[in-house]
């Protein structure tokens, strides 16, 4: 187990179990009782520690080394998987997986940004930042899924697009211009759950959908915390004060309407308990699915234009339209 | 050996206060790319394209409205301003941002739209102000691109964009990051009524608003040697570690790449641009 800073007390609890561990195993003496009273103790500081979280804690939290994937979720919430790879045109991006799977005996197409799991893989992953092969691969899985009537999700979880020479020459801003405009007129039903980071556009790349959810401890905004303090602050040095000023949290979110909700994450995050944050997502998957079938296509893509539409906020003045008269 | 040559023959500076000639700020203009000056008046007579080196200086909406339509257009949707809901506070407050931007450019916000003639051809014009806090889209912008598709449809008419933005504007943070998908998603309505929208790429475009709306016309086509990209030419130079190859992320580039369909000087586009409506607009003899 990995812990963060503020995470810190729970070590030194896990510590001291592990340590009465051995003594009882060395010296043959019965531990049952401190170790239950340590466990009861891990849970309340769990619960002071994961209910008073700051935005950039929960940054920090949905970075966490430990933190399930898209390729868990993947093993974990479906059934017989076939990845399928590559864009037909240039090549397969590692940073965007996907393929067929099955979701509870329905057929359905997932799809979502991969990070690595140690160094080589993170490379190999290159840190979950696509690059336009990666968009264009989702875009053709959609469109499968879209012939054949079925269900799209999609998981999130990227620092950001990749800013690349190769790219650029490519066309990155295309790629995930295209996916926009095309996600919002998918026939099928299209969930996009926030399982991580959400930077920018390189997660709105995959994120047009009926329902957008975040998971609990995680953010999406227009830009990282870091980036923001070196562009707004001219200096590294104050990404938690923009973690707070750009109200990046699930919560925020939320309250803001720019998703649809939140699915909270198992005590202690969902790094604590992988196997049951899987069960709250598949749960939430087939109840939601079921939900959007009730509607048609052309009232889901109706719908899911004027979600967006409503995204803004700006202040109307009530003066008619003076330039227009003077014209 | 002496300086003599050099002695000045009379004392101090001879022409008197009141015979001095009045030269005001921005009476000549000095090409940023090959230096030659030349006279304001000259420059807006080449609609701001450099008379030598053909270097199109940046304009904003007033400008490009000028050299497009055929004199008296109507500005639309300015009663729409931005607000400072979340309060954002960097080395300045957002709402400081926006009432500087305001006083200095005497504008809402970063885009403005117009609606006029174009050779005689009735079309609307959305065009972005670079010199409205770098051109940022923010829920402004979003909304007034949604307003001008429905008055689109609504008047049947061609739709031009003209793009020129640092991309989304951070103070508003993921508000203005959903401004990618809020247009994206309106442009599919004008698709849908049949209407070509075509995107004008000028210098600079980037980021967001290129990975949107920019990137989404039935034709994209920018101005000569305009950066286009997604990352900042700094921020790929950082990551990648090495130079970036000279003309990298420019028209030229892109239109190579198969970005663009093609590239057009400003000189040319009130032609070019008739030419290319007239193709999307006009109905098909009877038989």
């Amino acid at each position: 187990m990995q812990f963060l800073d503020f995470e810190k007390p729970l070590e030194d609890l896990y510590a001291q179990i592990s340590k009465l561990k051995e003594m009882s195993a060395k010296n043959q003496v019965d531990v049952t009782k401190s170790i239950s009273e340590l466990e009861l103790s891990i849970d309340e500081t769990k619960a002071r520690i994961y209910t008073h979280l700051t935005p950039w804690q929960r940054v920090q939290l949905s970075r966490h080394p430990d933190r399930p994937y898209t390729l868990y979720y993947i093993e974990k919430v479906f059934s017989n998987f076939t990845e399928l790879y590559g864009d037909r045109q240039v090549k397969d991006d590692k940073a965007i997986v996907g393929g067929m799977a099955e979701l509870d005996g329905m057929p359905v197409m997932v799809l979502g940004h991969q990070k690595g799991v140690n160094t080589k893989m993170r490379q190999m992953r290159n840190f979950g930042m696509a690059n336009p092969e990666g968009y264009r691969k989702a875009l053709r899985l959609m469109k499968i899924a879209e012939k054949f009537n079925r269900p799209i999700i999609t998981f999130i979880d990227t620092p950001g697009a990749y800013p690349g020479l190769e790219a650029e020459e490519r066309g990155q801003a295309e790629a995930i211009a295209r996916n926009l405009f095309e996600m919002v007129n998918l026939k099928v039903p299209v969930i996009c759950i926030v399982i991580g980071e959400g930077a920018s556009g390189g997660a709105l790349g995959i994120g047009i959908g009926d329902k957008v959810m975040m998971l609990e401890n995680t953010w999406y905004t227009v830009i990282s915390p870091e980036s923001c303090s070196s562009i707004l602050w001219r200096s590294w040095s104050f990404k938690e004060k923009a973690a707070e000023q750009l109200r990046l949290t699930s919560e925020d979110m939320n309250q803001f309407g720019l998703v649809d909700g939140v699915i909270p994450e198992p005590l202690g995050g969902a790094h604590a308990n992988p196997e049951a944050m899987a069960a709250i997502i598949k749960e939430f998957l087939i109840s939601t699915i079921q939900d959007l079938y009730k509607f048609d296509a052309e009232t889901r893509i109706t719908q899911r234009i004027e979600k967006f539409s409503k995204m803004g906020f700006y202040d109307e003045i009530e003066e008619e339209e003076k330039t227009e008269q003077s014209a | 050996m002496s300086s003599t040559w050099f002695r000045r023959i009379k004392k101090g500076i001879l022409t008197s206060t009141h015979e001095k000639k009045e030269a005001p700020d921005g009476l000549w203009h000095k090409c940023p790319e090959c230096k030659t000056t030349t006279t304001v008046k000259e420059l807006h007579d080449n609609m701001y394209v450099c008379l030598k080196c053909n270097y199109h200086n940046r304009i904003n909406a007033e400008e490009y409205f000028e050299i497009l339509f055929d004199g008296e257009y109507k500005l639309l949707f300015d009663n729409i301003v931005p607000k400072d809901m979340l309060g954002f506070v960097d080395i300045k407050s957002y709402a400081s941002r926006i009432e500087d931007a305001q006083d200095n450019t005497g504008l809402p916000d970063a885009i403005s739209v117009g609606v006029g003639h174009v050779k005689g051809r009735e079309m609307l014009i959305a065009c972005m102000n670079f010199n409205f806090i770098g051109g940022s889209m923010g829920s402004v912008v979003g909304e007034k691109i949604c307003r001008s598709v429905d008055y689109c449809i609504e008047y049947h008419l061609p739709m031009l964009l003209i793009a020129k933005s640092g991309g989304a504007r951070m103070m508003e943070s993921a508000f203005s990051l959903m401004q990618m998908a809020k247009t994206s998603a309106r442009l599919t309505l004008l698709a849908r009524a049949g209407l070509p929208y075509i995107s004008l790429m000028t210098d600079p475009t980037t980021g967001g608003v290129t990975a949107s709306y920019a990137m989404l016309g039935d034709i994209n086509i920018a101005e000569p040697n305009a950066l286009i990209g997604f990352a900042g030419p700094r921020v790929i130079k950082e990551t990648i570690k090495r130079e970036l190859p000279a003309g990298f992320q420019r028209s030229e580039f892109l239109l190579e790449h198969g970005f663009l369909d093609f590239i057009v000087d400003r000189k040319n586009l009130k032609h070019k641009l008739a030419m290319v409506t007239d193709w999307f607009m006009k109905q098909p003899k009877a038989v």
